[in-house]
């Protein structure tokens, strides 16, 4: 809605601003190609871009510049953000910094002022109006390009935040139908969150049916934790899977009891390895000492 | 700013909860949402949508994506001109929770989403505005 | 749209699809029961793998299936509930106590057999 408020300002509230934008792109479009060669040097000068070729680097200069003066022509910016997000994820993983996206759309921005100046340069008023229509779009443009491009950056970041976060808490399957799941160190709400997807979805891969928690490693849990992890429990339950928690301080299992769980509900044990024995009794495995087989 | 097309649903029977909700799944998933957020979402709209359908027969839920200099996210409103709420507060004390058959599901609905506003006025209607951000 | 109840030996199997109004659920129940009856079923399992939702009214209807389906002798399993969906049902406060689950199909029937072979 707001996109559109701004066309509606950019294409102002006279004709005569209409016409001269009209003008303006007229002129861009018939430079086209000098205007754009200039602007490409002016990149190279500035070292920016440095991570493409020159073939890639001309490829993307003339479609930014065709994006740039359509959003120019239009008075709309969908297209140019749509543009923008897609060269953003283009250009990302190329290890293209935003400095450097900022700077090409400043570039090109000077590049298109100075044709300006010089084509009206006989005509002092004339070249007042045309720049008053350009510098708000102009430097609308600037923003929505840099702003797409800052978000694209920001939604790598939060995915690749996420692997990391995946990648640092395995669910094992240490048996047919066993998960163990070792919870180490500080969790807050969202890795707790995390953990509870990874162990559900863990839980219907791998068909199991018993499933270990062991918080040995947890120093300390809050009461929104705790929840958590009674959730998972639940939840776990719902997929058929019992779950055995073990390791739990004397106070974590305070903190439970504080948020209203009831202890003897949950399926605890001491340790891990009590634990584990539990749970391949439940699964009905016959747990026998070495030295027993030693002697048959 | 981006935003999405909003959508409104007349709520009216048991159908349309399922047809507010498929929406409302669709939507967040447009927006960026994980597919278990997505699974939130729906279900925090079917409870909103029930709920209109229980108390005050008809109304409507509303869905807009909205975006922040930080994140996107999704915005539903859930309104209707029914018999409204008497007492707010008991109605969002975590005792009343939808598994026993008693109260509305509030307290749960505010779980699943980040931001929660309920409006009502005795015999005027009853609007609950609810938020959820990527993260 | 009806849910599907197909008997296989002394179980019934309802599937359900995903797109399920209250109106299903109701008839749903119905069906059940009139079926359990007319079989003379030991268990039934509901399969709601294609449900991308389960709701207060889901659950509670499906709370009063293995009740009513309880007091003719049989025993109910509910299997296929999504990550997501569990998740989002355990944020919501629906924990389905009393009703038994099992991770699919497969599970669901090993449960149900489990149990007639303890009580025989």
């Amino acid at each position: 809605m707001s996109s559109k408020r701004s066309a509606d300002q950019l294409q102002g509230t006279s004709a005569q601003s209409t016409e001269l934008l009209q003008e303006l792109v007229a002129h861009l479009r018939q430079n086209r190609t000098q205007l754009r060669e200039e602007w490409a040097n002016r990149i190279a000068e500035a070292r920016l871009l440095t991570a493409m070729t020159k073939d890639e680097l001309f490829a993307e200069a003339t479609s930014v510049y065709d994006n740039y003066v359509e959003a120019l022509a239009t008075g709309t910016f969908e297209a140019l953000q749509t543009y923008a997000r897609n060269l953003s994820e283009r250009i990302i993983p190329r290890g293209v910094e935003t400095h450097e996206v900022v700077g090409i759309v400043l570039l090109l921005r000077d590049v298109l002022a100075r044709s300006l100046f010089a084509k009206y340069q006989g005509d002092f008023t004339m070249l007042n109006r045309i720049l008053d229509a350009y510098e708000p779009a102009a430097n609308r443009i600037a923003n929505t390009v840099a702003v797409g491009f800052v978000q694209e950056r920001e939604r790598v970041i939060r995915q690749q935040q996420e692997a990391i976060r995946e990648l640092s808490t395995p669910v094992l399957q240490v048996r047919e139908r066993l998960l163990i799941l070792p919870i180490i160190g500080v969790i807050d709400a969202q890795r707790a969150r995390q953990l509870t997807e990874q162990l559900l979805r863990g839980i219907r891969t791998n068909r199991a049916k018993v499933v270990v928690i062991d918080i040995t490693g947890v120093a300390a849990m809050d009461a929104t934790v705790a929840n958590h992890l009674v959730q998972t429990v639940e939840a776990s339950r719902l997929l058929g899977a019992t779950v055995i928690v073990t390791g739990l301080s004397p106070e974590i299992a305070q903190t439970i009891v504080t948020i209203g769980v009831d202890l003897g509900k949950m399926n605890t044990v001491g340790d891990l390895q009590g634990g584990i024995e539990q749970a391949e009794r439940l699964l009905g495995y016959k747990v026998v000492p070495v030295a027993d087989t030693a002697s048959s | 700013m981006l935003v999405l097309q909003d959508i409104l649903v007349g709520i009216r029977s048991d159908v349309d909860i399922v047809l507010a909700r498929q929406q409302g799944r669709a939507m967040a998933a447009n927006i960026g949402f994980s597919a278990t957020d997505a699974t939130l979402i729906a279900t925090a709209i079917s409870e909103l949508a029930r709920n209109i359908v229980t108390y005050a027969q008809h109304g409507e839920v509303m869905m807009r994506s909205e975006e922040t200099t930080h994140t996107k996210g999704i915005v539903i409103i859930a309104r209707d001109s029914g018999p409204g709420i008497r007492s707010i507060h008991d109605v969002l004390r975590d005792g009343y929770s939808t598994s026993g058959g008693l109260g509305l599901g509030l307290p749960g609905v505010r779980r699943l989403m980040d931001e929660f506003v309920i409006e009502s006025e005795l015999r005027r209607g009853t609007t609950v505005t609810v938020k959820k951000w990527l993260k | 749209m009806e849910v599907p109840i197909l008997k296989q030996g002394r179980f019934l199997i309802a599937t359900i699809q995903a797109a399920l109004s209250d109106a299903d659920l109701l008839q749903l129940r119905r069906a059940l029961i009139d079926k359990v009856v007319h079989f003379r079923s030991n268990g039934v399992i509901v399969d709601v793998t294609a449900l991308d939702v389960m709701d207060s009214f889901a659950t509670r209807t499906l709370r009063d299936i293995t009740n009513v389906i309880r007091l003719r002798g049989a025993e109910t399993v509910i299997v296929g509930i999504q990550p997501e969906v569990a998740f989002a049902m355990v944020q919501l406060g629906l924990t389905m106590e009393g009703v038994a689950t099992a991770l699919d199909l497969e599970e669901g029937l090993a449960h149900l057999q489990q149990r007639a072979a303890r009580s025989t």
